[in-house]
């Protein structure tokens, strides 16, 4: 029996038909991270005996005839920034190179609950900090679909896995794009809820107004299974919404969808934009297409650099080396502050942190932080006024398709990947990003002849607060035009 | 450009030690990512409320009750202290 390329569906039907066991398809999986991950790094740390026992009690009911849950015997791979007790969990840094989880984040628990296979810890760039992994302490991961580029970031681990089919799903966090934009990369489908309708706990925290847990998967569906199984009202995590969200039937005969104005401009790649005009004229047979303005759009990445750097200011503090972490020898206890940090944050992490804690300093903070505040306002304005007139909104994901590892050496070109993708978090939106082909990689510079193939390319659909069905339902019937 | 000494002082804020190149290089790094966020200065925000926060919910709060912490919950954290005596997490001295 092949266990390959394996969606969520396919494992529930094979288990109930005793095609294969949980403990052969876990098994199965691990073989696959032995073949291929040597190549492609997306894994940090592998959790094989428990993923073995684990299989070994959803075989046990599967023996007594007990109804499984949805997602019992399915292979999921996390993110390093969310704790599973007893494992290393490192956030992609040296300063928790050896840090132990002590208990398991929320989500962790729901897919424990549920019977899911843990196959490890993925790769991710320090403290979620960057769009491509090369941020990462311990080496970049590199795409499957061309090992000399990058699988996007700060999730590039969790996507990789997924695209090379080692996990069937996998979970991974998006502050500014850092689910979606790795999903594009990779081919997969990437969704980040609604701010609040996942819970924060045990995910390491970056940038808490904006962070949420977002499933990878190989199809629609199969996000939408994980998002079922992860969302939820949670007491530990304060800004976690009480309310399910309900499943939702869309028919896009119905629907009016907007294409913003501002996001197909300069800076985005022709081939790309060729890709996804086509696919929205496709769309297009069905629904009615609007062209509308989010007229602050070009405002959005400044304002995230400077809300996340705050707020990141904020969250880092806690790395002190006092109660857990790295530490270094110092005489006195601001050397030894100084130097445990100083030494073992990397350079995007202390660049941030000094950005973060300048605009929040005395004398910058109205200029910079409560300005960046108030612009926050008006871009979430824009997409209020903008649901009244359509239903959902059409993107592209990223502007170029994924680039080689080591292109983008400067800061600031990093930052401008996130440019689709910040302004949904800044106003706490579900979107969605759904593979639609591929375009041919550039010949320029790649060491090795450019794949035939070439590199995918991801459409963003983008809903209202809370329409996080709609959203995944409607990305499911586009995923059937293409 | 932003001024070198206030880079020392955001780096003392920040509790980061950083080597003399390191200072320099953060200098202009740190100046150019200020000037492409100073175009926010071109919006007139004066009618406008901050958001600290995407999505409307206030005053979440839980009931004021003690609850039991798990024993061996405690035993797991103990385990992540770097340096530890008699079970308390050893630092360094505070006070003279």
């Amino acid at each position: 029996m092949k266990l390959d390329n394996l969606t969520i569906e396919d494992v529930r039907t094979g288990l109930k038909e005793k095609e294969f066991s949980a403990t052969e398809l876990a098994e199965a999986h691990f073989d696959k991270i032995q073949k291929k991950d040597e190549d492609i790094s997306a894994f940090l740390t592998l959790t094989k005996e428990k993923a073995l026992s684990q299989a070994e009690e959803v075989d046990e009911w599967i023996e007594q005839g007990r109804d499984l849950p949805p997602l019992a015997g399915v292979p999921v791979a996390f993110k390093d920034n969310m704790l599973l007790e007893g494992e290393k969990c490192t956030a992609g840094s040296k300063i928790l190179e050896n840090y132990e989880a002590s208990y398991d984040a929320s989500v962790v628990e729901f897919l424990r609950g549920q019977g899911s296979i843990f196959l490890g810890k993925t790769n991710m760039d320090e403290f979620a900090m960057g769009s491509s992994t090369e941020n990462s302490a311990f080496g970049p991961t590199k795409n499957p679909h061309d090992l000399d580029k990058v699988p996007g970031g700060s999730s590039g681990g969790s996507a990789a896995a997924v695209a090379a089919d080692m996990s069937v799903v996998a979970l991974g966090s998006d502050t500014g794009g850092s689910v979606r934009q790795p999903a594009s990369f990779c081919g997969a489908v990437g969704f980040k809820p609604t701010y609040g309708a996942v819970s924060r706990y045990g995910l390491i925290a970056m940038a808490s107004s904006l962070d949420q847990i977002g499933p990878f998967a190989k199809n629609v569906n199969d996000a939408k299974l994980v998002f079922e199984a992860i969302q939820n009202k949670d007491r530990f995590d304060s800004t976690s919404v009480d309310r399910k969200l309900a499943e939702e039937e869309v028919d896009l005969e119905e629907m009016t969808i907007g294409v913003p104005k501002e996001y197909f401009s300069e800076g985005l790649d022709e081939k790309v934009e060729k890709k996804i005009k086509k696919v929205i004229e496709k769309v297009g047979e069905y629904a009615e297409i609007k062209e509308i303005s989010l007229p602050h759009s070009e405002y959005a990445l400044p304002v995230y650099y400077i809300i996340m750097s705050a707020e990141v200011s904020a969250n880092l503090a806690r790395y002190d080396g006092i109660k857990y972490g790295a530490t270094e020898e110092a005489d006195n206890l601001l050397e030894f502050y100084s130097k445990t940090r100083g030494q073992n944050f990397g350079k995007e992490v202390r660049r941030r942190l000094m950005l973060g804690t300048y605009t929040l300093s005395s004398g910058y903070y109205d200029a910079y932080y409560k300005r960046a505040q108030k612009v926050r306002t008006l871009i979430k304005k824009d997409f209020k006024q903008a649901f009244n007139d359509v239903d959902l909104i059409l993107t592209p994901t990223s502007p170029t398709p994924a680039f080689e590892l080591g292109a983008k050496s400067d800061p600031l070109s990093m930052y401008l990947s996130d440019i689709y993708t910040a302004s949904v978090n800044l106003a706490g939106l579900p979107g969605v990003s759904v593979p639609i082909g591929k375009v041919p990689a550039e010949p320029e510079s790649t060491s090795r002849p450019p794949q035939a193939e070439g590199l995918p390319v991801g459409l963003q659909i983008i809903g209202d607060v809370f329409e996080d069905y709609q959203v995944l339902n409607t990305a499911q019937k586009i995923e059937q035009l293409i | 450009m932003i001024e070198k000494d206030q880079v020392k002082h955001i780096a003392k804020l920040a509790r980061l030690e950083l080597s003399e190149d390191e200072l320099e290089e953060f200098q202009e790094e740190l100046s150019d990512i200020l000037d492409y966020v100073d175009q926010l200065k071109e919006l007139d925000v004066s009618d406008v409320e901050p958001t600290s926060h995407s999505v409307d919910i206030k005053n979440v709060m839980r009931d004021d009750e003690a609850k039991d912490t798990d024993p061996e919950r405690v035993k797991k954290l103990r385990k992540a202290f770097p340096d530890e005596e008699d079970g308390y997490d050893k630092v360094k001295s505070i006070l003279e």
